[in-house]
């Protein structure tokens, strides 16, 4: 029996599915990076191990999201993707005909168009983490509600506040504004996605066509306030797909099928991977005026990868 | 004699050294932008201020350091910021404490009084013939314009290189003989001489590679330190890259000549008038670029320039009546590429697609 096993590092979350040979999930994990993604790619892979049935044998391997280069490494990726063409391939597999995707992330938001199940068009918030994943777990510490029961409590909101939502500076101060004036929890909460959605809309999603289908991703999908919002904002029905919260990491491995049924063969260097000893230094490169920022990995005490430099004369691992 | 320094914008630093040297100036070159010329220029611009500003003002502050005593710079055209840049950075300079002189040429189709006086100031007439400023001058545009041609050719040869970073090298290699040339017939031997090594490099003619062309301001689009390196980061992607904004066509369209006029005119059914910087330019480009069959168009702005955030409303519209994909990066402070690369990543992704669905249509 194979598997394609799909592993999406982002800035939050780390995730890793394995599809089976009918391209359906058979094991999925959502993990926090918490900063440390060597670390969680070794525990996610160790945990994979455990639950994977025990004839599955992984056929090939893909990475993505913000550290798919190191994911790569580590594991020994058949093929590296952005996570934008990642999400594309994943979401056309799971809705058919989609039209529009709306993602928002730990620390990014993008949306990706779809026309003919060819990507058309794309953006990705550039300067402003307003409307991301961390901001509204931060908000959700703040006042002391479970990230998980947050969009719940919007949905019974019938009064939602206006929440300034151009910036996660101007919309906690309104928010603490607004709870200091007396306003109902829910009543904040529901503004602030309404606010979330406006500023989505307004800055990823400026000057773009918006058709249905529409899909809506990634961990702040889980959030029933923001889609309840998206629907109200846009007026059409917002479909919330099966593994919307680790997309990125089931497109990486439909692409990674794809791409071994081409090459042949894998470069997976298997779950022990998650016994060896690796280990992130870097150091500024004083070659040029440049000063580039070199990141090294080691395993054990060998140099198994480097980037980060502009020239290229890091790239080669025997220097 | 001045000590003179003058902003860095790609290569043609190397024209400039030698034209205040044949003036006899001392010409203080300022290093390279680097993440400390950006941390000072940070340090004393105003927040709001965009990147050039901010390199620009750094660059000058290190250039300073090495003994610059005058900062030959430019004005601007048009309602952009970039007009009061100059005089901008004197009052900072100044307010700093350093006595520097600034000459700031303005452009002379507006400006011609002040960009003749600026002018004799710095060809320093009183010591120097005219016979020798003429010299000066000009041999320091043939210099230019072959600096330019060179760097033209490198991208074009890029994408097609087999061994990645051979053409990177053989550039490098072609400036240092830049470099080393001084008189008009010496600079033709060295560009005659530098085209052949970068013809040298292996290249694998069959292939077919995307072909983006980039649109957006000026200096992000001539120094590679603003824009992260992308026309190198393209071409190593395999990817052909044009730009249509080189110093010395620039100069020569907005001095006397009106060479910008079929841009402009290309603009037309979108953008009929000047909204400052390279606005129009940018929607009059990306026209043709589609006519020219280009598969893509990568705007670059530095975050917060509103003559390109007003040509990034313009450009959808564009992009869907020419069906020409079209993909804007904002640029600032950051010195992480990861991000631009994602995107590029995706971007090229799609460029391939769609050119695989037409092949497909038409197949």
């Amino acid at each position: 029996m194979k598997g394609f096993l799909g592993i999406d590092v982002g800035s939050v979350s780390t995730n890793l599915v394995v599809i089976d040979e009918q391209e359906e999930v058979i094991a999925s994990l959502y993990l926090q990076t918490a900063g440390q993604p060597i670390k969680v790619i070794q525990e996610g892979m160790r945990t994979l191990a455990k639950t994977l049935p025990e004839r599955m044998e992984i056929a090939g391997v893909g990475t993505t999201g913000s550290g798919r280069q190191l994911a790569g490494v580590l594991v020994g990726a058949d093929i590296i993707k952005n996570e934008i063409t990642a999400h594309a391939v994943a979401t056309s597999h799971m809705v058919p005909g989609v039209q529009t995707i709306l993602e928002i992330g730990g620390q990014d938001s993008k949306i990706i168009l779809l026309r003919n199940g060819i990507v058309t068009d794309f953006a990705m918030n550039t300067v402003c983490a307003a409307g991301t994943g961390s901001f509204l777990d931060h908000q959700a510490v703040r006042l002391q509600i479970p990230i998980q029961e947050f969009g719940k409590l919007a949905l019974k909101s019938t009064n939602p506040v206006r929440i300034a939502g151009r910036c996660s500076v101007f919309a906690e101060s309104d928010m603490i504004h607004k709870q200091q004036l007396g306003h109902a929890l829910e009543d904040i909460i529901a503004g602030l996605c309404e606010a979330l959605v406006r500023n989505y809309l307004n800055n990823v999603g400026k000057g773009k066509e918006i058709l249905p289908p529409i899909a809506f991703q990634g961990g702040v999908a889980a959030n029933l306030g923001m889609k309840a919002a998206f629907e109200k904002a846009l007026g059409m029905e917002v479909i919330v797909p099966p593994h919307f919260e680790v997309m990125g990491a089931v497109g990486a491995a439909l692409i990674a099928k794809k791409e071994v049924a081409k090459v042949g063969k894998t470069n997976f260097k298997g779950f022990n991977i998650s016994d060896a000893h690796y280990q992130a230094k870097s150091f500024e490169c004083g070659g040029c005026p440049n000063l580039c920022e070199v990141v090294q990995i080691f395993e054990d005490d060998k140099v198994i990868a480097r980037w980060g430099g502009r020239c290229g004369k890091w790239e080669n691992v025997a220097v | 004699m001045m000590k003179i320094a003058f902003p860095i914008m790609g290569t043609s630093y190397i024209a400039f050294q030698k034209i205040m040297e044949k003036l006899g100036h001392e010409a203080i070159v300022p290093p390279k932008p680097s993440k400390r010329t950006l941390s000072l220029g940070v340090t004393y611009s105003p927040e709001f201020a965009c990147l050039p500003f901010k390199i620009l003002l750094g660059s000058y502050l290190e250039a300073i350091e090495r003994g610059a005593d005058t900062i030959v710079s430019y004005g601007g055209v048009g309602p952009c910021r970039a007009g009061y840049y100059g005089v901008m950075h004197e009052k900072i300079i100044r307010d700093l404490g350093y006595d520097v002189k600034f000459i700031i040429f303005e452009p002379p189709h507006r400006e011609f009084k002040k960009c003749m006086a600026a002018g004799k100031e710095l060809v320093n007439a009183k010591e120097n013939s005219w016979g020798k400023i003429f010299e000066a001058l000009t041999t320091g545009w043939v210099h230019l314009r072959a600096l330019d041609e060179i760097e033209r050719l490198s991208h074009e040869i890029r994408p097609y290189e087999i061994n990645k970073g051979d053409t990177t090298k053989a550039f490098k290699q072609c400036l240092e003989l830049m470099k080393q040339a001084d008189t008009k017939k010496q600079i033709a031997e060295a560009k005659r001489e530098s085209v052949k090594i970068l013809k040298n490099v292996e290249v694998d003619p069959t292939r077919n590679p995307l072909k983006i062309g980039l649109i957006g301001e000026i200096y992000v689009v001539i120094e590679p330190f603003a824009n992260f390196d992308i026309q190198v980061t393209l071409g190593e992607m395999g990817v052909l890259t044009r730009r249509n904004i080189y110093i010395t066509d620039w100069t020569k369209d907005n001095t006397f000549f009106k060479g910008e006029e079929h841009i402009k005119r290309a603009a037309r059914p979108y953008l009929n008038q000047m909204i400052g910087g390279h606005g129009i330019i940018s929607v009059g480009q990306t026209v043709l670029y589609a006519k020219e069959g280009y598969d893509g168009v990568v705007q670059l702005a530095p975050f917060s320039c509103i003559p390109e955030i007003v040509a990034k409303g313009i450009l959808p519209k564009v992009s869907k009546d020419l069906d020409i994909p079209v993909m804007t990066v904002f640029l600032d402070e950051q010195t992480g590429k990861a991000g631009l690369q994602t995107r590029l990543e995706a971007f090229i992704d799609l460029l391939k697609a769609k050119r695989d669905s037409l092949r497909e249509e038409t197949a």
